[in-house]
């Protein structure tokens, strides 16, 4: 191995010198890293070094070195929370102060309520109910003015509060049965009392199924529905006589679920929104179409 | 100056090997420390228990269909993320994970806090058919997990016991009784009280898919899908107390 002398061997084309190293004939160039690469690499690791008194670090027992700044990502988060709490607040406590049933008529808690209402309900209800309350099979409208359980304002939030057949104490619940699963009835009284119900709904049913199948139905469904089949709202049974369905209207749609008794489940809010909130998605949804 | 000196380095071979070593050990040490460690990096919290049979077979078919290439489960502690999605992530809430779903990016929403959030049917009709109940999805559609039975029976006492065997705390009992315990969890008839004694009464014990005549993959995916996030008290949480504030 040559000693190493750059100069003494350069390379006519290239420019650089060589290393000096040389096996069997081949040389090897000496192309260090540029100088400003280099200095930046030890400027990294400089830095690195301040990094560690300033910010969170290294591990110790009991916790960590905090560094000089004292940063905590959850303090920060803590207080950007508080000052967006602090920034709303006036306007939120107008939601809690002013009555319910006030506040949509309300100067300045109607507005806020309507803006704070629109958006909560598009970020946590209209994932079932629908852009602006249109509803879906399963998940009822909330645009029209017919309503399961309590529709006015305080009915409203009381759903919201305690959710429908959910796992608040509290929860709404009722329960169709599954008649035809659960052999309540025989498939030709399902089938019949299916077409009676689309008798006064005002739909086209065949008069000798309906005929029948309203004595299945008053003897099986009035408790509930009620004798004429307008339901009861304190008991969350539909009105069976109007155009709206929650689970379709049409005769299939209709007997499945006399055959099944589905029943829709709507989550418990009370935990997981502000009172505040809460009062303003029940403005909002009463005022996408209220009852009573 | 430090240039020059390389030299030495490169001309020395048992030099240039001590250098090594001690320049891997570093990396090493700077990974493998803080794991010895980790327990002082997990909150004190009430109400986080390992998961369910059910539930851990609804998380094998989360990774198994691969939702976390589309979907995260970590709130980050950020404003904005705390409005959409509720508290943030707690290191406590995936310690019982092997492994994480924290995932790293998100096609779809967060679902850290989504247990709870909408119900069984909603979960059974948006996997079936996203489209269905969320217009503007490009969610895939997973139908065929409804038609599916579990297919757990053989396996899951082993998957519980490689969980514990990694520090998850499941039972003897618990990882005896895994496959009662699985199908307790999803027939509303069956006597749970052996699961309630293992897991707790706040579990959720019904039929999940709407099918109570079997125990399908949809079953075990929204099982685990409702449990998420749900389990930490934040009533008794302290984010002041000792270490929480990082």
């Amino acid at each position: 191995m040559a000693e190493h002398d750059p100069h003494a061997a350069k390379d006519p084309k290239a420019g650089p010198g060589t290393t000096g190293h040389e096996w069997d004939g081949i040389r090897e160039f000496d192309n260090p890293l540029p100088r400003w690469w280099v200095l930046t690499f030890y400027a990294c690791i400089a830095w690195a070094v301040v990094y560690w008194v300033l910010m969170p670090a290294w591990p110790i027992p009991g916790g960590q070195t905090n560094g000089v700044l004292g940063q905590s990502d959850r303090r920060n988060v803590a207080t950007d929370v508080a000052g967006l709490q602090a920034a709303r607040a006036p306007q939120m406590a107008l939601l809690t102060s002013v009555p319910l049933e006030s506040v949509a008529a309300h100067p300045e808690a109607g507005p806020v309520a309507q803006e704070v209402g629109r958006l909560a309900f598009a970020a946590n209800c209209a994932t079932c109910h629908g852009a602006g309350g249109a509803g879906a099979v399963g998940y009822p409208s909330l645009a029209d003015d017919v309503w399961l359980w309590d529709g006015s304002l305080a009915g409203i939030r009381q759903t919201l509060d305690v959710g429908i057949r959910g796992d608040h104490p509290d929860t709404r619940f009722s329960a169709m049965p599954a008649f035809g699963r659960d052999g309540l009835l025989t498939r030709e009284e399902v089938a019949d009392t299916a077409q009676y119900v689309l008798k006064i709904s005002g739909q086209t049913a065949n008069p000798a199924a309906a005929a029948r199948g309203q004595a299945v139905f008053a003897a099986n469904c009035t408790s509930c529905h009620g004798v004429d089949g307008r339901g009861d709202m304190t008991q969350g049974a539909p009105n069976l006589t109007d155009r709206e369905w929650v689970f379709g209207g049409s005769a299939a749609a209709i007997t499945g679920q006399i055959q099944n008794g589905r029943g829709g489940v709507m989550p418990a809010w009370e935990s997981r929104l502000d009172p505040a909130t809460l009062n303003a998605i029940a403005v909002y949804v009463h005022g996408l179409g209220g009852g009573t | 100056m430090f240039l020059k000196h390389h030299q030495l380095l490169e001309r020395n071979s048992i030099l240039l090997t001590v250098a090594i070593l001690v320049a891997v050990s570093i990396g090493g040490i700077v990974q493998i420390a803080p794991l010895f460690r980790i327990e002082q990096t997990i909150e004190k919290v009430d109400g986080v228990r390992p998961y369910t049979p059910l539930e851990l077979a609804g998380r094998q078919i989360y990774i198994r269909e691969g939702c976390y290439t589309c979907h995260s489960q970590q709130i980050r502690p950020l404003r904005d993320e705390i409005e959409r999605y509720g508290h943030y992530s707690l290191a406590a809430e995936s310690m019982y994970d092997h492994p994480f779903q924290w995932g790293s990016k998100r096609t779809g929403p967060d679902l850290a806090r989504v247990g709870g959030r909408y119900s069984d049917d909603w979960h059974v009709q948006h996997l079936i058919d996203p489209r269905a109940v969320v217009p503007d999805s490009i969610m895939p559609p997973y139908a065929f997990l409804e038609g599916r039975p579990l297919t757990v029976r053989e396996t899951i006492g082993n998957h519980l016991l490689a969980n514990a065997r990694v520090g998850v705390p499941y039972t003897q009992a618990a990882i005896d009784n895994a496959v009662t315990d699985l199908f307790a969890q999803a027939d509303p008839n069956a006597d749970t009280s052996g699961l309630e004694e293992r897991y707790g009464d706040k579990v959720n014990m019904r039929d999940f898919d709407g099918n109570p005549g079997q125990v399908t993959e949809m079953d075990a995916l929204v099982a685990y899908l409702q449990v998420l996030g749900t389990m930490v008290d934040f009533s008794a949480y302290e984010p002041e107390r000792g270490n929480n504030l990082r």
